[in-house]
């Protein structure tokens, strides 16, 4: 994974460089000589500020080592950029390599670029493949909502273009401290409108996603975008810089000094002394236009419409020195730049500013000379200012030039791809046997049928299970034209061809609390949870793409967390056939010496040959409800217990990822032999609020009588269990579900009917609360409850609006 | 795709003539529903053809959508800008010959900007992007591109936009009600704070439509929330084809 973001580096830099580099002014009239290569032999012992750029002692040794003198300021700037966590991967690389290692040959099969690239590639059949990736902007989000959340979307939607695709859609997978926590107030309404406000602009439906709130993410909310886009086999582009002679060209916005970040240091200490004469106050966090990306998204698919590029790499976190250095890197031997062709929104900015600026809605290609001019007329007609900063060469080196004078000299693979890899201390967390033996056993569970209809209209009105329309409504999901499925449905699904109705479905999916119990269990119960969303819709699981946001690798217990996540999560993927193509690693997710719980997100690709075949979530009247799979006791770390209760521990349930497959087989089977009308998962807060939700979305009633030799209603309603789905076939059908899901070895239960206007609930029901563990059957009495479909709406849609106006 | 097309087979069986109908989109840079609207204009039996912002040339259309978008990033003011581009000299032109013109969301935006239609469209009064399946009530079937629906008809299309607040003065709004140039009303509540809950107006002689609301999002059972936006472009046909035979 060469994957980069402005994400972990901003946060960085947000910290230590800002204050320095706003504040401080230089004065070009008296700057100082450039600190070139030739500078940098004749001045061996100047003290540089490699620490407070994030470079360990052990690290700048080895810089010197590979240059075999002091490196210039320019270079400094680079090697440090590239080798951040963010860019480099140091602490994660040595465990993300399973998702290799522990591909099966089928699945492997299937892809047609693999992990290393911007983003993967998957063959999807007829010609067609799919690059899909998510990335998080978590840092920027916080300090700056709207545009962290925009340019978060900017960045991940240039991933897949460097890819040579067409972005065709985006998703969005959002988490905050408490609702009702006032700075959720001022971070929420922003993220959401950077989110809506970007992508909006760019033609892209936003498919779905999730908003889960949770106090562990108060102080650092978490803001992971995915971008999905499709290309014929053929059209693939890869970030290569080859062939002598072939020209780099920078194109779409100029560069100016937000995002510098970090390396402002550089400029304070080597080039201010006694300078007066800067624009100050640039931010920390860029500044996306998303016009200037919609454009550039025509220019590039015309471009490659035309194939007129080698190679092409987007800009993103490290900027020019990252675009520059992985292309030279990936390609087949070196590369010049004239970096003060750089086109500048600020003429002020120093060299090696320019190298760092992560300036949005820029993209590098390498392009043949003789295509140059084709490829700037496209560029011209879309008014894209394109400028020629390099050329490809067979040095072996990347040579950077500053009017006239290099002032950086190096094999391009020492800084893009030949970082530091660090094997960090992991150590299971003292708390953790703790935490596990802690689990829900002692709380109290109601079992009377007032009690249990009053807690369904509770949790219905949870922030985490209310509607998030107050949310998904600021989104596009229309444009194009293609989209089958959005939210709130388990998976988005998107047409590929018109002409032969092949789509794509996408989930994202994660669970912090369950991965803080057991983050082994934790990251394969997101990737179930994804996968069978995915299987719900009726498309087949085909790819992974991840987002892990973790605390600070430093600390043993989070690098404990990561290990076992990224362990499960390979595991999990191995067992499921689906191949992890690539995603993204955020560290440094924490308040103070607080890591929030360790959350991988995952999504999952599908494929369904027919999109008109798709099932939907919701029921209609006289059809019959289906619930497949089995339900245990399993309600530690659990919605009802966060939200009832505040409470977090125990073990999560227990994944069980054949249950899933076998599952997912029944789903996909039942939707192409058009037996299944609908379905939806059950997950987050149980078979009630999987309940609740189809009811809503279908405007139906439906009438559930829970099976008898099933659990206690309590746990049949409430408990996590995994591999679960409800499903609703007509009347007709009933016998030949019944039979795929026997024939498949799904446990399947027929649970009631759809009509009316109520959800009406039949079970065995308690006249008050039981100790836990002491339910007696014999002392129950059957009965039912009922909710109005009016009234359930109500507080499934007031919460929203009620904290967020 | 079922609906639209039997929608469509029915159109050029009621009119015998629409099958050579060319409908212009325009692009403009920032353009998002260019492609819907082609795609909604192909799904009657009509020829998309596509226009673009820098070239007067319309290609011998027989009508015009103008997409809805940012065009030119909404700089500005919405609309503001591409009001200016050498394409809508002739949009200009033609429509004051008669030609239909249909613009949506943007294209409504553009269309006030240039002019063509009174008043103009604001930032919605919750200052929220805001994308729903918005119940309307055609106002006029005597329009260019209302003629296939009844007056008092409900619908349900796509609304979206973050400047959809229909504004104009109060003798404008009385004068375009007594003329029957109200096209069409949001019904429930109002999604963004137009006036008068208005969703889209005509110019006097019926040609020229602005509409907030996306009917090209409403062409296809599986894709929309209805394909109720189908008779926009079936109208439009309509239109077409009256005005040949009567020349």
């Amino acid at each position: 994974m060469t994957d980069h973001g402005p994400d972990q580096g901003t946060d960085q830099g947000t910290d230590q460089g800002t204050d320095q580099a706003t504040d401080q002014a230089t004065d070009q009239a008296t700057d100082p000589a450039t600190d070139t290569v030739a500078h940098a032999l004749n001045t061996p012992d100047l003290a540089q500020p490699h620490a407070a750029l994030g470079l360990k002692d052990d690290e700048f040794a080895r810089i010197r080592a590979i240059l075999g003198r002091r490196p210039t300021s320019a270079e400094l700037a680079m090697y440090s950029v590239m080798w951040s966590e963010h860019c480099s991967y140091k602490s994660s690389k040595i465990h993300l390599s399973q998702f290799s290692e522990k591909q099966s040959q089928d699945s492997r099969a299937a892809l047609l670029v693999g992990i290393g690239e911007n983003a993967g590639v998957v063959d999807i059949g007829h010609g067609w493949a799919v690059t899909f990736k998510a990335e998080s902007h978590n840092h920027p989000s916080y300090v700056e909502p709207y545009q962290g959340a925009a340019t978060g979307v900017g960045g991940i939607v240039r991933d897949i273009m460097s890819m040579g695709a067409r972005p065709v859609a985006v998703m969005d997978s959002l988490r905050f401290g408490p609702a009702d926590a006032p700075d959720t107030r001022r971070v929420l309404p922003g993220v959401v409108a950077g989110v809506g406000g970007y992508g909006n602009c760019l033609g892209l439906p936003n498919i779905g996603g999730e908003v889960v709130f949770d106090p562990s993410y108060a102080g650092n909310p978490l803001v992971n975008a995915l971008c999905v886009g499709m290309l014929r086999h053929e059209d693939i582009k890869l970030a290569h810089a080859s062939g002598a002679g072939n020209l780099v060209v920078l194109f779409g916005a100029r560069t100016g000094g937000d995002g510098i970040g970090g390396v402002s240091v550089l400029a304070s200490e080597t080039f201010e002394a006694g300078s007066t004469r800067r624009p100050s106050k640039r931010p920390a966090v860029q500044v996306g236009d998303p016009f200037m990306e919609k454009v550039l998204i025509e220019c590039c698919l015309e471009v490659f419409a035309a194939d007129l590029v080698v190679g092409i790499q987007d800009l993103g976190g490290a900027g020019l020195s990252c675009a520059t250095s992985e292309l030279a890197s990936n390609g087949d031997g070196g590369m010049h730049v004239w970096l003060d062709r750089v086109p500048l929104r600020d003429a002020t900015l120093r060299p090696e500013e320019i190298l760092m600026s992560e300036s949005q809605e820029r993209m590098c290609a390498v392009v043949e000379p003789a295509r140059l001019e084709d490829f700037l007329a496209i560029c011209d007609r879309w008014d894209v200012s394109a400028t020629v900063i390099g050329e490809v060469n067979s040095s072996g080196r990347l040579t950077v030039e500053w009017h006239g004078e290099v002032i950086a000299d190096v094999p391009p693979r020492t800084v893009a791809h030949e970082g530091p890899v660090y094997q960090r201390p992991v150590r299971r967390p003292a708390g953790q046997d703790t935490l596990v033996a802690d689990g829900t056993d002692r709380l109290p569970r109601p079992s009377s049928a007032e009690d249990l209809r009053a807690l369904v209209l509770r949790m219905a009105a949870a922030p985490n299970l209310a509607a998030k329309s107050w949310v998904t409504d600021q989104y596009d999901r229309y444009v194009g034209g293609n989209t089958v499925l959005a939210q709130p449905c388990d998976a988005g699904m998107v047409r590929v061809d018109e002409a032969t109705g092949l789509g794509i479905a996408l989930a994202t999916d994660g669970n912090g609390r369950y991965t803080a119990l057991d983050p082994y269990a934790g990251a394969q119960l997101a990737l179930s949870e994804a996968y069978r969303n995915v299987a719900v819709s009726g498309a087949r699981p085909l790819a992974v793409t991840d987002c892990l946001n973790f605390g600070s690798p430093e600390d043993p217990a989070v690098m404990w967390q990561f290990a076992e996540a990224c362990r499960g999560l390979a595991d999990g993927c191995l067992e499921l056939g689906v191949p992890v193509t690539g995603g993204n690693v955020s560290f440094y997710n924490q308040t103070g010496n607080t890591a929030i719980n360790p959350t991988p997100v995952v999504g999952v690709l599908g494929v369904i040959e027919d999109v008109s075949r798709r099932t939907p979530m919701a029921p209609a009247a006289g059809q019959v409800l289906l619930l497949l799979g089995e339900t245990r006791d399993e309600l530690d770390g659990s919605e009802w217990a966060h939200e009832l209760h505040g409470h977090l521990g125990g073990s999560p349930p227990r994944p069980d990822l054949a249950a899933e497959r076998r599952l997912a087989e029944a789903l996909i089977a039942g939707s192409a032999e058009g037996i299944v009308a609908a379905a939806h998962d059950v997950s987050d807060g149980g078979l009630a609020q999987c309940l609740v939700e189809m009811a809503l979305i279908g405007a139906i009633g439906l009438d559930v009588s829970l099976p008898p030799a099933g659990p206690p209603a309590f746990v049949a309603l409430f408990a996590e269990s995994v591999a679960r789905v409800v499903v609703a076939v007509a009347p007709g059908r009933v016998e030949s579900m019944m039979e795929l899901c026997v024939a498949g070895g799904v446990p399947v239960a027929r649970v009631g009917t759809v009509g009316g206007d109520a959800l009406v609930v039949s079970g065995r029901f308690d006249s008050g609360a039981v100790e836990p563990g002491r339910f007696d059957p014999g002392a129950v009495d059957p009965g039912s409850f009922a909710i109005g479909l009016a009234d359930l709406r109500a507080v499934s849609a007031a919460t929203l609006p009620a904290l967020f106006g | 795709m079922t609906a639209a097309t039997a929608t469509a087979a029915a159109t050029s069986s009621a009119t015998g003539s629409t099958a050579g109908a060319r409908i212009g989109v325009v692009t403009f840079p920032g353009s998002l529903d260019d492609g819907d609207a082609a795609r909604a204009v192909r799904l009657v039996g009509a020829e998309p053809v596509a226009l673009w912002h820098g070239d007067e040339d319309l290609r011998g259309v027989d009508a015009v959508v103008l997409p809805g978008g940012f065009s030119y990033g909404d700089y500005l003011r919405c609309g503001a800008i591409a009001r200016f581009a050498p394409v809508m000299t002739s949009v200009i032109a033609r429509a004051g010959e008669g030609m239909p013109v249909l613009g949506i969301c943007n294209g409504f935006q553009v269309l006030c900007e240039s002019h063509l239609l009174p008043g103009a469209l604001i930032r919605n009064d919750h200052r929220r992007f805001v994308c729903v399946d918005q119940p309307l009530r055609i106002e006029t079937g005597a329009t260019a591109w209302t003629s296939a629906y009844t007056t008092g008809q409900q619908i349900v299309v796509p609304l979206k936009n973050g400047e959809g607040g229909y504004v104009a003065d109060e003798s404008t709004l009385d004068w375009l009600e007594g003329e029957g140039r109200v096209v069409a009303r949001y019904l429930g509540d109002n999604p963004n704070g137009s006036y008068r809950a208005i969703a889209g107006v005509a110019n006097e002689r019926g040609n020229v439509v602005g509409l907030m609301p996306h009917p090209e999002h409403a062409v296809e059972e599986l894709t929309g929330p209805s394909t109720d936006g189908l008779g926009f472009f079936t109208s439009v046909l309509q239109a077409l084809v009256s005005s040949a035979a009567s020349a």
